[in-house]
């Protein structure tokens, strides 16, 4: 039943697609130009794109454009081939390959053969030309057309020459395409040549290196303000250095921490924590200076306004500070 | 319509194809010339096939259509292994084999 059903559905498709002079008909015609210039077009498409992925979309332009004259062509079976595997499956291939080796990856111009350039060019257009013209000027018989041996549907005589005359290349190319997928599993596998540095290991790593495990210090934590370039206190009352953000002290505009508190023997014998009394002082004097001078303009304004915020960015971003 | 024109058209995609890959360093785009190539035979094999009025000739640009997708497998797979290695997708950087 199916056959029949296929019979009926794809002759009308089929037959006469030639008239009695071997001429195509006139859809056809119309068909073939305006396909046939698309194709071409593209096919330059592919030839002159920069970018690759419009070399690439030129490409399937081009590749649906012959599944159209092939189905033109009594190649009904050929041309849903042509869509499925060649536009459907190569193509995307292709695509999901550009987006791996990156889509602007261009060309070079630096030519490693001299003068390939024009060769090329000069061996491409012989070739078209040679070509054109033998197909142009040869003497064809009279074109036979598919209609007997489409008569069971094209799929049907496809399907009988190749489950009967061609079984064994069948089964050839069938192996073929195992080995194909195979091949593409052992190019694209990559050994781990290093063992994987987990979470784990890498905690143990920093445990080793003897570094300080706890967060930093925070600025400003117990002293007088909690600034960026104040010195948190320790319990002892000593400023701690490695709180002030990297950046601060290697440009010199962390304050002495103004709020330190150091042991201070009374005169009645008993020991206490008591400020510092000119370090403050000095802190804001270098404060002051860092500030930038208003009379030297805008230029320096910004220069300031812009080491501030990357000092805060900076202190923000880094989670250990040396 | 003559329909020696789809021969002719064959002729022009297939000339394309192999300036494609004389003239194209990225690797990739050189490669789509070769499909480009492919399926111009294919065309010319179709058109002969109904010139004819034998379907062998469709028979062979279906085998020709799958072992050119075998082809694009095994070709894009060292693409991407070249790829990996030498962080280029032209044709000139593979030049290991060079005296």
């Amino acid at each position: 039943m199916s056959a029949a059903l296929d019979a009926a559905v794809l002759a009308p498709a089929v037959v006469m697609s030639l008239t009695e002079s071997g001429r195509t008909t006139t859809g056809e015609a119309v068909l073939f130009w305006v396909i046939a210039p698309i194709t071409v077009v593209a096919a330059f498409g592919l030839l002159f794109a920069r970018k690759a992925v419009h070399a690439a979309l030129s490409v399937v332009l081009v590749m649906i454009s012959l599944a159209f004259l092939y189905v033109a062509q009594d190649a009904v079976f050929l041309g849903v081939v042509q869509v499925v595997v060649y536009t459907g499956a190569v193509m995307m291939l292709f695509l999901f390959v550009l987006m791996l080796v990156g889509v602007d990856a261009s060309d070079s111009l630096v030519e490693t053969i001299r003068g390939q350039r024009w060769i090329g060019w000069l061996a491409g257009i012989g070739l078209g030309v040679v070509l054109v013209s033998v197909v142009g000027r040869a003497t064809w018989a009279t074109p036979v057309g598919l209609a007997e041996a489409n008569a069971d549907s094209n799929p049907v005589g496809v399907a009988r020459l190749v489950f009967g005359q061609h079984v064994f290349a069948f089964e050839v190319v069938g192996a073929l395409l195992v080995t194909a997928a195979l091949g593409a599993l052992v190019l694209t596998h990559a050994e781990r040549l290093t063992p994987r540095r987990g979470q784990r290991e890498r905690a143990v790593a920093r445990v080793r290196a003897g570094g300080p495990l706890t967060p930093l210090p925070a600025p400003g934590v117990y002293a007088r303000s909690n600034a960026m370039d104040v010195p948190a206190l320790g319990p002892d009352g000593r400023p701690l250095e490695q709180s002030v953000s990297r950046v601060l002290r290697v440009r010199g505009q962390a304050a002495d921490s103004p709020g330190t508190l150091v042991p201070t023997t009374r005169p009645d014998g008993t020991v206490t924590l008591a400020p510092a009394g000119s370090a403050g002082d000095a802190g804001r004097r270098r404060e002051v200076e860092a500030r930038p001078d208003p009379t030297v303009g805008r230029d320096a304004a910004e220069a300031g306004s812009d080491a501030a915020s990357d000092a805060a960015s900076d202190a923000a971003a880094e989670g250990v500070r040396p | 319509m003559n329909p020696t024109n789809y021969l002719v058209l064959a002729s022009v995609l297939f000339t394309l194809g192999a300036m494609t890959v004389l003239l194209r360093r990225n690797a990739v785009i050189a490669f789509m010339g070769v499909e480009l190539m492919l399926n111009a035979s294919n065309l010319a094999l179709v058109h002969l096939s109904r010139h004819h009025g034998d379907l062998q000739g469709q028979v062979l640009a279906f085998f020709v259509m799958v072992v050119a997708a075998a082809e694009v497998v095994v070709g894009l797979a060292i693409i991407v292994a070249i790829f990996k290695t030498r962080r280029s997708a032209s044709v000139d950087d593979a030049d290991l084999l060079k005296g």
